[in-house]
């Protein structure tokens, strides 16, 4: 019995970016700065969570056709091949590195494989909350 | 591998064979196949005779677990050629013997002579073996194929009863006898019987040599159904008769017999071992023959006498191990008579015995009935069986001319030596021994007259028999009367074994006793002459011819009404009790409640710990602590406070805001003192948690909803506060004990250096630690997946 709640709706549609935009940055801050791919990969989940809040799972749905438990295995699976890829350079499993490089618009910046490695995190984190939350909530209809 | 091995182990070869024999042949009886195996194994060890007579011995050896000084040895002296020549001499027989008394078309078989061949090869590899390990593998396989054999027409319920009994209390002392083995290769460093030998007086100085010894002889008594383990014994009279023949009287049962005269040059000359053989197999001799007197069952009487017999032998070689003790070889004489007796006396038993069993088997097949109440005056009908009994009998009872008599003789010579022994106290209690084998000698005669008498005297009356009663078939006679012949030869030239079998046997059995070149003086002849012997053995006849005749009155005392003995009774009711009460043990704290379980648990750790702790003097305090803040203070506060609440609390939904508020409060600890990745995780996490636990509340079910709080348990509340005490310790003390530097500055310093990443905690989780990561997010994987599969498979719900 969902009564008018187009304030609540249009907050949503406005807010549901920054929050994304500020978990991507918490995200990729993570190697400097307080922050990471579980607590990005969280926020991001919790994103979604209150678009479902104001509109149902039907809606999240529609505006992310993908399945969650692929997500998750998609984390994995690139956690796991950023270790097997040290393989390549006849390092051992899960050897990270880092240089510096000139990039367009942002300058000189410092990539990490390690990033890689929490990308998969974030991926996971994010399949694994919306999984549990999503399915317990088509429970409940 | 040398052709002795092969012998050892040829049973088991062929038993492999014999299903597709059995299958594949079916219009020849499987048994003719089998019979060829023990026949030339005997042929073999009989050609074996002329190398162990002259003193000489064979010895051969397959490395098996070489690291662990286990080895295939075989070793072949006196002794174990007289054992192995009773396994397949008698061997053979019995096979004969069943050919004929199976049925080929109703029994199965390839069971039985695959069992039947399993324990002949376990058997020889018993008596040939000279690793300890080795033969105790052999031992067990002979019980275990003794369980098979006894249990061999499962569908009875008495069998499998029987075949349970015998394996419990043999696997018994089976295993105790492996604790006396390991014993022994603790004192001397070997398996080897023959080195343990060589090395008497380090076993013999050793503390371990009286538990090695009781653990040896608790084996050797319980499968030599000494008493107060004879009572598998009747029981496996439920066995097939050639099975009782062959296990339960020739060869299993003198396994222990087999074993003791083995040991006997370690453990000898040792007054328990001296007083632990006599003693208990007097008690044995003259339990067995008064039990015998009160069955009722022709197997019930030879089982009992079998038991009474292996007394008799297991005393004399108690008796004969004190010439040890005279080990300067003044008197020894007098004493090795004993030995002398107990081994002619296993070779007669074995024959007469033999024989009685497979006479009263033929009753059985040709009367379908072996109860003494029933028969009667089979003597015309079944004149060679009648025959045959009549000399095993007369052996048993010990007259003359046949072995028996001699033997018994023999044994009463021992007994009275046995008196006039001036050591291990017997000059007080020497005088029980011939008094005790008198009387049991009594109740022997009485009992061989009882099984003569009933069966075959008396008026014949064909009405109380179902089947028309006739003489068996000749070839289930003819190992009976090979047996029977023996008896009469052994009888008539007793010294025809004397320096071929025995005196390799007592050579075996006491070794440091001769010399180079010299032999045991064997000469066993009937008359002696009128001496104290004599006149016993008269003393026997007659009142054991009292006893029989007076059997009418005898039979009304109670003691002869109930045929099962009453130990019996101990073993049922100690079997009953371990199940009940092991049972009941469970039942007490395999409650099924979790919360039991939670206690056993925190008491254990609290206990244990906390012992520990005290033990090791683990407590350290007053090292140097930080200083405490207002707003630490305060959060703490705020948190006791909440954790208080959700103890305290009365609904459901005040403990998990309470324990939201204590999630909350550690956030903020974190942020003060400055983890802030962990005070970010610990938000969002104890967000969701707590989100999830309002999830579960609403869900409760209506029924049963009362709102009351935690009931209060002293238990309980004792449990908790430990945990709590013991954990408070554990983090101060461990707080004040740093034994090591922290790794910290090396993280410090690396984490930018090496992994150029600013956010240490980040660097450590993804590149110092980033394997514990991984298999972390895969928790966080398995997790998902189990919830969305709980909730989505609901297969119990569809099938209703």
């Amino acid at each position: 019995m969902r009564t008018n709640d187009v304030i609540l709706k249009t907050a949503t549609q406005l807010i549901i970016f920054i929050i994304i935009i500020f978990s991507i940055y918490v995200f990729l801050a993570g190697h400097h700065n307080p922050g990471g791919g579980f607590i990005g990969g969280l926020m991001t989940a919790a994103a979604f969570v209150l678009l479902g809040l104001a509109f149902d799972i039907d809606t999240v749905k529609k505006t992310i056709p993908i399945d969650f438990k692929m997500i998750t295995a998609l984390g994995l699976l690139i956690a796991v091949l950023t270790g097997v890829g040290a393989f390549v350079f006849g390092a051992n499993f899960l050897t990270h590195t880092f240089d510096y490089f000139m990039l367009p618009l942002l300058g000189e910046t410092e990539l990490a494989t390690a990033l890689l490695f929490d990308i998969g995190v974030y991926l996971v984190v994010i399949g694994v909350t919306l999984t549990i939350i999503f399915s317990i909530g088509e429970d409940q209809k | 591998m040398t052709v002795l091995h092969w012998a050892t182990i040829s049973p088991f070869l062929l038993a492999i064979l014999i299903p597709f024999l059995y299958k594949y042949a079916r219009s020849i009886h499987t048994g003719w196949f089998v019979l060829i195996l023990p026949l030339v194994l005997f042929v073999y060890f009989i050609r074996q005779l002329p190398i162990t007579s002259n003193g000489g011995t064979v010895e051969h050896t397959v490395p098996w677990v070489p690291s662990l000084g286990i080895h295939f040895n075989v070793y072949l002296d006196g002794l174990s050629l007289l054992f192995a020549l009773l396994i397949t001499g008698i061997g053979t027989l019995v096979v004969l013997y069943s050919i004929y008394y199976l049925s080929k078309t109703k029994e199965k078989l390839n069971n039985f002579y695959v069992y039947l061949l399993m324990f002949m090869g376990a058997m020889l590899g018993v008596v040939l073996s000279d690793n300890l390990i080795v033969l105790y593998a052999f031992w067990e396989l002979t019980s275990l194929a003794s369980s098979l054999l006894i249990s061999y027409w499962y569908h009875r319920k008495k069998s499998t009863y029987g075949a349970q009994k015998s394996m419990l209390i043999t696997v018994f002392g089976g295993f105790a006898m492996l604790a006396g083995f390991a014993l022994l290769y603790l004192i001397t460093g070997t398996f080897s019987i023959r080195e343990i030998i060589a090395s008497v007086d380090v076993v013999a100085a050793s503390n371990l040599f009286l538990p090695a010894m009781l653990l040896i002889l608790l084996g050797a008594f319980t499968k030599s159904a000494q008493f107060p383990f004879h009572i598998w014994l009747p029981d496996a009279m439920e066995a097939p008769t050639p099975v009782s023949a062959y296990l339960h009287s020739a060869t299993m049962v003198k396994a222990g017999i087999y074993l003791v005269a083995r040991l006997t040059p370690v453990f000898g000359g040792a007054a328990e071992w001296f007083w632990l053989l006599s003693g208990f197999g007097i008690i044995t001799l003259f339990w067995g023959s008064l039990s015998a007197v009160r069955q009722k069952d022709l197997k019930g009487i030879l089982a009992f006498s079998t038991i009474s017999q292996l007394g008799l032998i297991m005393c004399l070689l108690g008796l004969g191990s004190a010439s040890l003790y005279f080990s300067d070889g003044t008197n020894t004489e007098m004493y090795t008579i004993a030995v002398l007796a107990a081994i002619f006396h296993l070779i007669n038993h074995a024959t007469f015995k033999g024989s009685l069993f497979m006479t009263a088997g033929i009753i059985d097949h040709e009367t379908g009935t072996r109860d003494i109440r029933n028969l009667g005056g089979l003597m015309t009908i079944m004149p060679i069986t009648f025959t045959i009994s009549l000399i095993g009998l007369a052996s048993m009872a010990g007259l003359p001319p046949f072995n028996g008599f001699l033997s018994k003789e023999m044994f009463f010579t021992g007994v009275l030596n046995a008196t006039e022994l001036g050591i291990f106290n017997m000059p007080t209690w020497g005088l029980l021994f011939p008094i005790l084998a008198w009387v049991a000698s009594i109740f022997t005669f009485a009992y061989c007259a009882i099984l003569f008498f009933k069966t075959f005297t008396g008026p014949f009356k064909p009405e109380k028999y179902d089947v028309k009663v006739h003489e068996a078939p000749i070839g289930m006679l003819i190992s009976p009367i090979v047996l029977g012949s023996l008896v009469v030869i052994f009888g008539f030239f007793p010294n025809l074994l004397a320096y071929t079998l025995i005196n390799p046997a007592m050579e075996a059995i006491l070794p440091t006793l001769l010399a180079e070149g010299e032999v045991f003086k064997i000469d066993i002849y009937h008359w002696h002459g009128f001496n104290l012997e004599l006149f016993m053995t008269i003393g026997v006849i007659i009142l054991g011819s009292l006893v029989f005749l007076t059997m009418k009155k005898w039979a009304q005392m109670s003691f002869y009404l109930r045929e099962r003995d009453p130990i019996n009774y101990l073993y049922d009711g100690a079997l009953a009790g371990i199940s009940t009460g092991g049972k009941r043990l469970t039942s007490t704290y395999m409650t099924g409640s979790i919360r039991h379980y939670l206690i056993y648990i925190y008491s254990f750790m609290v206990l244990f710990i906390g012992y520990m702790f005290f033990k090791l003097d683990g407590f350290a305090f007053g090292g140097e602590a930080a200083p405490i803040t207002f707003f630490e203070t305060l959060i703490g506060v705020v948190m006791v406070t909440a954790a208080l609440v959700v103890m305290f609390a009365k609904t459901r939904l005040t403990a998990i805001v309470g324990l939201g508020a204590v999630g909350y409060s550690l956030a903020t600890f974190f942020v003060f003192f400055r983890a802030p990745d962990l005070a970010l995780t610990q938000m969002v996490i104890e967000t969701v948690s707590a989100v999830l636990f309002l999830l579960c509340f609403y869900h409760l079910p209506v029924f049963k909803q009362k709102f009351e709080s935690t009931s209060f348990k002293v238990g309980n509340f004792i449990v908790s506060l430990g945990v709590g005490i013991l954990i408070t310790l554990l983090a101060i003390s461990s707080h004040n004990s740093k034994f090591f530097e922290s790794l910290k500055d090396y993280f410090v310093q690396a984490s930018y250096d090496e992994a150029g990443g600013k956010n240490m905690v980040n660097v450590i989780l993804v590149d110092f630690r980033g394997f514990d990561t991984l298999f972390e997010i895969l928790v966080l994987g398995i997790a998902a997946l189990g919830i969305y599969s709980m909730i989505k498979l609901r297969l119990a719900k569809e099938d209703h």
